[in-house]
């Protein structure tokens, strides 16, 4: 006997997918209902945890290390010491900052303030420095102290308490961003997959009936895969145009925030799209799984 | 074709429906199941298709034991058993023709021979004006005539019926009985559980009576042989 699919019965179980679709009406709407809801919720979550993230690594890729040289050092020693910054492992770039140039920051950044400093232009009391950036910015007290005990080296300043709270707040931050996300994600699965075994509930007679007149357990299944597959595509439907709408605002709204550089949102291109792909995918996953998974017990007839 | 030996079945509940069943049904026969009202005969015709499995005894079926039967080929076994229930068993969303459809579906038929069957039987029965309608806009009549079109569309070696003619006129049930016969003249062994006296001993066929889950009487030829 012949037991591989024909293709024929594949298109018949994509149309009986469709099908069931109009046939059971409100059940649908309210599966696709339960979809939508708790995706609205877990795509809002996800654009704020992934925004936050990058705001995060975005200050965590600010973090440098400012190597102070002794004054006393001469060309051939900051040289040297270059060089044994470089060959520190982890160090991504290392930049030579003259004292003339420290000096031209300070004035810069103390703005009407700095004015009285260009005084010192005649003579520089400050002294030449190296900026070094780490590959792995939660490296950067390694490397910090590494480089603290190279000769010629009057001090390295990496604002300490400052980098150690922040990596460490950063993390409970991912953690807990992370955490939500699962949770919320492992209640939609719940939600849904009870829904939708409620609605596969009122069709287990109709499941055991196709039983006793011969139908394989795949045959069963394939039309009920393909009505999950459509109740998770439906049901993200309205979270992605939540998601692009509420995004595309969002980015063109927050111009108040400018003045705070580190507030800078995920480029709606790609960003948005690729949350919508996000949801998606898991609104398919879910209704897939749901139906999938609550059809199986009823298959035993 | 259908033999079984020394079958018991006691089901979850502690009801003891069958006492020790033997039996030996040949290709092509035609037997009535009589007996009063929760005698076993269900029990009996359920275990044929494998919807009740035995607690004890042997039962082969095409020359296969049922023990032994794997549960994912259960359904080839049913594809070759075509069983009317009593209670039709109709999918309630599928229309008349679409119901009818289902079973050659799970077989794959091309779609151009399942219009042509589906079609055929449908004249058979008398329902081919009703093909669009669903079975609750049907009489338990007219649902009992599709349960049979079904049973019998995809020519299965047997055809198993739990009181076919308990809901239909004395006309159509004759209608039934006439189509039984030409389906049996062409091979198709047929099992018939029934309560109709007239219908037994006006077509003479072999008659097997069960009474508290042991089979009383086995004749060919047979009556009815109860008053109603």
């Amino acid at each position: 006997m012949n037991t591989a699919m024909k293709f024929r019965t594949f298109t018949r179980h994509i149309r009986e997918g469709f099908k069931n679709i109009i046939r059971n009406g409100w059940m649908t709407i309210a599966s696709v209902g339960a979809v939508t809801t708790t995706l609205v919720l877990v795509a809002a979550f996800l654009a704020l945890v992934l925004n936050l993230n990058e705001m995060a690594d975005n200050i965590e890729e600010d973090v440098e290390i400012k190597v102070l040289i002794d004054l006393t050092a001469d060309e051939e020693q900051i040289k040297e010491i270059g060089n044994e910054i470089n060959g520190i492992s982890g160090v991504d770039t290392v930049q030579f900052s003259s004292k003339d140039d420290e000096l031209e920051n300070l004035i810069e950044s103390m703005g009407e303030e700095g004015e009285s400093w260009q005084l010192y232009e005649q003579d520089n009391p400050l002294s030449h420095a190296y900026v070094v950036k780490a590959k792995n910015p939660t490296n950067t007290e390694r490397i910090a102290k590494d480089i603290q005990e190279m000769g010629a080296v009057q001090g390295v300043d990496y604002g300490r308490d400052y980098v150690e709270g922040l990596f460490q707040f950063n993390d409970y931050a991912r953690t807990i961003g992370l955490a939500v996300i699962i949770g919320l994600i492992l209640t939609a699965v719940f939600l849904i997959s009870n829904t939708i075994k409620i609605t596969i509930m009122a069709r287990s007679r109709e499941i055991g009936i196709q039983k006793l007149v011969g139908a394989t357990n795949g045959f069963i299944r394939w039309p009920f895969f393909i009505e999950g597959l459509l109740l998770g595509v439906l049901g993200s439907l309205i979270p992605i145009g939540a998601v692009l709408g509420g995004y595309y605002y969002l980015e063109n709204n927050l111009g108040v925030l400018d003045n705070y550089s580190f507030v800078e949102l995920l480029p709606f291109n790609p960003f948005a799209w690729q949350l919508s792909l996000i949801v998606l995918a898991i609104g398919a996953v879910i209704g897939v799984w749901g139906s999938v998974m609550s059809v199986r017990k009823f298959l035993k007839v | 074709m259908i033999l079984m030996k020394d079958v018991y079945k006691t089901y979850a509940n502690g009801v003891t429906a069958l006492n020790g069943i033997s039996v030996d049904i040949k290709q092509g026969e035609f037997v009535y199941i009589v007996g009063p009202s929760g005698a076993g005969k269900s029990t009996f015709v359920k275990l044929m298709y494998r919807e009740v499995k035995p607690t004890q005894g042997t039962i082969f079926i095409n020359e296969i034991e049922m023990s032994e039967l794997k549960e994912r080929k259960v359904p080839y076994l049913r594809r070759d058993i075509g069983v009317i229930f009593q209670d039709f068993k109709l999918l309630p969303k599928l229309s008349v023709y679409e119901n009818i459809a289902f079973a050659l579906e799970v077989i794959q038929e091309s779609p151009r021979n399942i219009r042509k069957r589906v079609m055929d039987v449908l004249e058979l029965v008398g329902l081919k004006n009703k093909a669009r309608f669903i079975p609750d806009e049907l009489s338990g009549g007219e649902q009992q005539r599709v349960s049979i079109a079904r049973a019998i569309v995809n020519h299965p070696k047997i055809v198993i019926a739990d009181e076919p003619t308990g809901n239909l006129d004395p006309e159509t049930s004759w209608g039934i009985m006439k189509t039984f016969e030409e389906i049996n003249a062409r091979g198709t062994t047929i099992i018939m559980a029934t309560h109709s006296k007239e219908i037994v001993n006006t077509i003479k066929k072999r008659v097997i009576a069960i009474e508290d889950g042991l089979i009383v009487r086995d004749q060919h030829r047979g009556e009815y042989g109860y008053e109603i």
